[in-house]
């Protein structure tokens, strides 16, 4: 059996969800078995059947108060169970922070080898070879799992979504587990902005917009495209940026289709976060600048010109 | 009160990055510097040291691997950790790493570990929770806070779209990210005069088994030529993003 974990988001799940089990779907059919689809937490039943879409043939779900907020530990006795219940051979969770929080302790408590931010489905299943990017993306790496069980987080946007349509039951489980010693204070969150992670568009920018107050340009064209913003680092450094929009090697990693870098020079640092995406647009004053060699399409000029008049030719195109 | 945290030795973020043949780093002319998460978790383990009032008593950094990566041992010694341990093997793989360190500290009740969300070589993004696992301790993950107070500690979680404020009963481990601490500290003269005289323990390693074999690199793909577009003439790009790339 293939086991798959889907976090939900206050109930709901989104696109990296069916893409968990779109991928899973893909893995089972290559290992010649079916795939379990694993909810924890409060989601209702027309929610849960949505995974069948895509090819869960049995969705769990497990219920509990003390499963309403993150403890890595519970979450990993919880997971364990139901993997040892139904003999999963393959464990696949998302390479988000949560997956990440949780997949080590699965790796030790199976004694099942872990391959974190795969892209790709296995080469090879004997040995079970999978490709993972090391070096933040500067090169890739064969990696063979040698344990009977194994463990892999798949990087958002990496595979996408197919649809492998079943009939699955549901089945509500019971387990009970100890009290959390981790305890919720507060949550901040903003709600209403599409989240960097999950954007199909990204518009991104560097310290060649000058200052803080020059960001209604990159706002105008975020808002057009339906896109998140992000920045580089400096920019989230001098507090012109929040640093939830800091992407690179020490900010988030992110693979949108789309990535526009306006006035960023395209430092390797922060290439590896942002090499991923499908496609790269550049503009750039510097002719030489180091981003056009990333980017797919690039531009030699002024942000301040060439944005304003970017938001024009996209507006026009859009009637 | 005492703190433990596990730095990993990795090439300089601005290398790049060659292979021997298609099994072996190429090692020539590369800087080697404390991960940089790792090296943001002590500077905030050293923080809390200093604020806490005799509270915290001591800082201690563990790492796994030869002894080619003392210097950079020597380094988080001289920014300010107490003593030191190296595990004397280089280990294959997260597992092997996590387990090496959960063996030579298993007696030492740390009241917390530090470890970065990932290391900038490997990318394993494992040894961290695995730790905490082997360790059977509380953890929590992409950690971007630390508070501590009258023997409570407060963590700030980043989670998609924000963050969470949270209390956690030690002893935990915490891996952390960005925000934890903001400019790392740079060793001074006296602190490094200071760092060739504290203790930095050797043990040697106990025989486990890798889960995971990490074998051929790649390199990736060349990307293909970039597409220059007069500045005059964004309409053209507007056309090839929607027509070409079809991506608008
Ligand atoms: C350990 C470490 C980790 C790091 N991690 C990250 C990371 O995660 N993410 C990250 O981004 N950086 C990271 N960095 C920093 C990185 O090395 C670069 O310093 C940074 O990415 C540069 O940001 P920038 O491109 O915005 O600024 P600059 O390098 O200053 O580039 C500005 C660019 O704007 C152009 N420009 C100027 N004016 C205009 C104009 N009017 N119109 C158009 N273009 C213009 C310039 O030609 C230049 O190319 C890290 C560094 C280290 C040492
Ligand atoms: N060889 C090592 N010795 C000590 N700590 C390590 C070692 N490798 C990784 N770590 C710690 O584990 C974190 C995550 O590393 P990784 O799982 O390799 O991505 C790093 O930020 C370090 O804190």
């Amino acid at each position: 059996m293939i086991l798959t974990y889907i976090e939900n988001w206050e109930g709901k799940f989104k696109k990296l969800s069916y893409e968990l089990v779109s991928y899973s779907y893909e893995l089972a059919k290559k290992l010649n078995t079916k795939v379990i689809a694993l909810s924890i937490g409060n989601v209702n039943n027309d929610e849960l059947t949505l995974l069948a879409k895509y090819g869960a043939h049995k969705i769990i779900t497990v219920k509990n108060q003390q499963l309403n907020i993150l403890d890595n530990k519970l979450f990993a006795e919880v997971i364990t169970n139901v993997a040892q219940k139904n003999e999963a051979t393959c464990i696949i969770l998302a390479n988000n922070t949560t997956g990440k929080a949780i997949a080590p302790r699965l790796s030790v408590k199976l004694q099942a080898g872990l391959v974190a931010g795969v892209e790709s489905i296995p080469t090879n299943t004997q040995p079970f070879t999978i490709r993972k990017k090391v070096y933040t993306g500067k090169a890739y790496n064969n990696v063979i799992v040698k344990t009977p069980k194994k463990i892999l987080t798949l990087f958002q946007n990496s595979f996408g979504l197919v649809e492998n349509p079943q009939e699955a039951n549901i089945e509500n489980l019971d387990i009970s587990t100890a009290e959390s010693e981790i305890k919720l204070i507060e949550v901040n969150k903003v709600t209403g902005k599409i989240l960097l992670q999950d954007a199909e568009i990204v518009v991104s920018a560097g310290r060649g917009l000058k200052a803080p107050e020059n960001w209604g340009i990159v706002e105008d064209l975020a808002k057009i495209l339906n896109a998140a913003t992000a920045c580089s680092r400096p920019v989230s450094d001098e507090g012109w940026r929040p640093h939830s929009e800091h992407v690179g090697q020490t900010g988030k990693i992110i693979a949108p289709n789309l990535y526009f870098a306006l006035g960023i020079s395209g430092a390797i640092q922060h290439l590896g976060g942002v090499s991923s995406s499908k496609c790269i647009v550049a503009v750039n004053t510097d002719k030489d600048a180091p981003i056009f060699e990333a980017a797919d399409y690039g531009i030699i000029g002024d942000v301040r010109k060439v944005i304003p008049e970017l938001i024009v030719a996209i507006k026009q195109t859009k009637k | 009160m005492k703190i433990l945290v596990c730095i990993s030795n990795v090439p300089d973020t601005t290398t790049k990055i060659k292979f021997v043949n298609d099994y072996e780093l190429d090692k020539t002319g590369i800087q080697w510097i404390i991960n940089p998460w790792d090296e943001l978790a002590l500077t905030r383990a050293l923080e809390l040291k200093e604020a806490s009032a005799g509270a915290i008593k001591k800082i201690t950094v563990i790492n796994v691997g030869a002894a080619e990566t003392e210097p950079t041992i020597r380094k988080a010694l001289a920014v300010g950790a107490d003593d030191a341990i190296r595990v004397n093997i280089i280990a294959k793989d997260a597992y092997q790493t996590a387990k090496q360190i959960a063996e030579a500290v298993k007696d030492e009740n740390y009241d917390l570990i530090l470890t970065g969300v990932e290391s900038s070589d490997s990318n394993g993004m494992a040894v961290g929770e695995m730790l905490a696992e082997l360790l059977n301790i509380n953890s929590a993950a992409s950690i971007s806070g630390i508070n501590f107070d009258k023997s409570l500690f407060t963590i700030k979680r980043e989670i998609d779209g924000g963050t969470e404020l949270l209390t956690i009963k030690t002893p935990f481990l915490a891996t952390v990210q960005k925000g934890i601490a903001i400019n790392p500290r740079i060793p001074a003269m006296r602190g490094i005069m200071q760092a060739r005289t504290k203790p930095l323990k050797v043990v040697e390693p106990k025989n486990i088994y890798n889960y995971v074999e990490y074998t051929d690199y790649e390199l990736p793909k060349p990307k293909g030529k970039c597409k220059m577009i007069a500045a005059d003439n964004v309409t053209e790009l507007v056309n090839l993003l929607h027509n070409e790339a079809k991506v608008i």
